[in-house]
């Protein structure tokens, strides 16, 4: 769990993200502007725009690929730039992203989710192929385990990041344009997936999108907040008893 | 044993989109060489020199300016291969010296070359097999390795550096202006047949060390230049790749 003393907290949920005052340029054009905002355990939010407004660069600064020209980015009550708990954040990426000519099969990309600073210098343990398998199967891939990402179908390769992201049960999702350039029906099926773990899980989501539809169907039609080009849609979840953390993966698992 | 790093090495830089990396190098490593010849230091050295700072520049440049770092490359090799024409007609020793660095030449290795590429051959072994799967994920997905927190830079610095250990070493061997072959080539062969990451290593080690050995046994048989021969046989190796992951498929 973690440890540091000073986590600001409601109840049972504590900050998960803070942006205070979050500004960024590029080349001298204004793209966020003092961007606050709060995410809180449990929340989904949506941050929906769209092309250009910034969602991207907003996220990158939030899983640490970019810093904010001004303002703080804090996560876990951490300042960004000394987080060092990545293990907690999982990170699906725009799909345009890879080389789908690269040689790896779909357990070598899940397992790649363990692979981090603290497993540097060690060898993948039993426990840990485990949990590539626990991963494969509660995203009901485990049949493909075996093939090049490359030959699967764009939903497939999908399910295959989230696996990854998954693998540490990270308590914040963070999933950038999951929707793009798939099918409708597959988006579906994703989009349920999703809600199905927010809705039954202890974990937080930050969704990037620029369509809307299915986004505001469960998320509602009013953005929770509004800055320049971005809107924040939150929707909040109690639907647990209590508010411990659940192994996600094997729930998932069991529940079939 | 260059025949199972530079593939190796090969393997990452062609994964990466950095294919041309590897003539770049050798270009400006020659201009390296060429210095050493005129200062009388240890010519592999200077060579060295020359191409770690040049992998500095690219990789800075890679990261600046996405989309002209192709210019960028070819500037830096046109100016490498000219800086070094300069330098080896001021020297004395030109013409049988400059041939064997340009297309190599196994026969004319002394103790210190050995020395230098076996100890290469370790380092740069040692630092995949360590972390082969920081490697993975770094040419995978850069950027979910920096969100898993791996230091990134530190691993495009080493990967840079590695490239120009594996490169001067590799020029005395097949020659400055084959060294890039040998970088790609067995990785294109490898693309072509792997289904997955662990045997893409295994292929690429396999054909690049298979094609040096056969094409140095050919070579020394027929009395025929190395460097060619050795990338000759890799060429054909790569067709008859191509072919069978073809018939595979269909």
């Amino acid at each position: 769990m973690i440890g540091t003393a000073s986590l600001p907290e409601t109840g049972c949920h504590q900050e998960i993200v803070r942006l205070d005052g979050v500004s960024f340029s590029y080349d001298a054009q204004p793209i966020l502007q003092d961007v606050s905002f709060r995410i809180m355990e449990r929340d989904f939010v949506g941050l929906i725009g769209s092309n250009g407004a910034g969602k991207t660069t907003l996220l990158r600064m939030i899983v640490g690929l970019t810093r904010p020209q001004h303002g703080n980015v804090t996560l876990f009550g951490t300042p960004a730039e000394k987080f060092k708990e990545w293990n907690l954040i999982g990170y699906v990426p725009q799909r345009s992203h890879f080389n789908p000519l690269f040689p790896a099969t779909v357990r070598e990309v899940v397992l790649s989710g363990l692979y981090g600073r603290k497993k540097m210098f060690r060898r993948m343990s039993k426990s840990d192929i485990g949990r590539c398998e626990d991963a494969l199967g509660a995203m009901k891939i485990a049949d493909l385990g075996n093939k090049r990402i490359g030959a699967l179908s764009g939903g497939q390769q999908q399910r295959v990041f989230l696996a990854r992201a998954l693998i540490n049960n990270p308590k914040l999702l963070i999933l950038d344009e999951p929707l793009t350039g798939i099918d409708l029906e597959t988006q579906t099926n994703f989009f349920q997936m999703v809600k199905h773990m927010h809705q039954r899980h202890n974990i937080t989501f930050l969704m990037v999108s620029h369509d809307m539809d299915m986004v505001r169907s469960y998320l509602g039609e009013e953005p929770k907040e509004r800055v320049g080009k971005l809107s924040f849609y939150v929707r909040h979840s109690h639907d647990l008893e209590d508010c411990r953390g659940t192994d996600l993966l094997h729930s998932l698992r069991k529940e079939g | 044993m260059i025949a199972i790093t530079a593939p190796l090495i090969g393997l990452f830089l062609v994964l990466r989109r950095l294919a041309m990396i590897g003539d770049t190098l050798a270009h400006v490593s020659i201009a390296g060489v060429a210095l050493g010849f005129l200062i009388n230091v240890y010519p592999v050295a200077v060579g060295l020199a020359f191409a770690i700072v040049a992998s500095f520049a690219i990789e800075a440049l890679r990261r600046t300016y996405r989309s002209y770092a192709e210019l960028s490359i070819a500037i830096i090799m046109s100016g490498g291969i000219a800086l070094a024409s300069l330098l080896f007609t001021m020297g004395k020793s030109f013409n049988l010296s400059v041939t064997s660095y340009l297309f190599g030449s196994i026969y004319t290795l002394d103790y210190t070359d050995i020395y230098v590429i076996a100890g290469v051959t370790v380092v740069v072994l040692a630092m995949v097999l360590v972390h082969k799967k920081e490697l993975f994920l770094l040419t995978f997905d850069e950027d979910a390795a920096a969100v898993s927190g791996l230091p990134v830079k530190y691993f495009n610095i080493m990967l840079s550096i590695l490239t120009a250990l594996v490169i001067s070493a590799a020029i005395k061997i097949v020659g400055a202006l084959l060294v890039s072959a040998l970088l790609t080539i067995p990785a294109a062969c490898s693309l072509a047949l792997s289904r997955s990451f662990k045997q893409a290593v295994v292929y690429v080690v396999v054909i690049g060390e298979a094609a040096v050995l056969a094409g140095l046994w050919i070579a020394g048989i027929g009395n025929l230049a190395p460097g060619g021969t050795i990338v000759l046989l890799l060429i054909g190796v790569l067709a008859v790749s191509v072919a069978t992951s073809r018939l595979i498929r269909s």
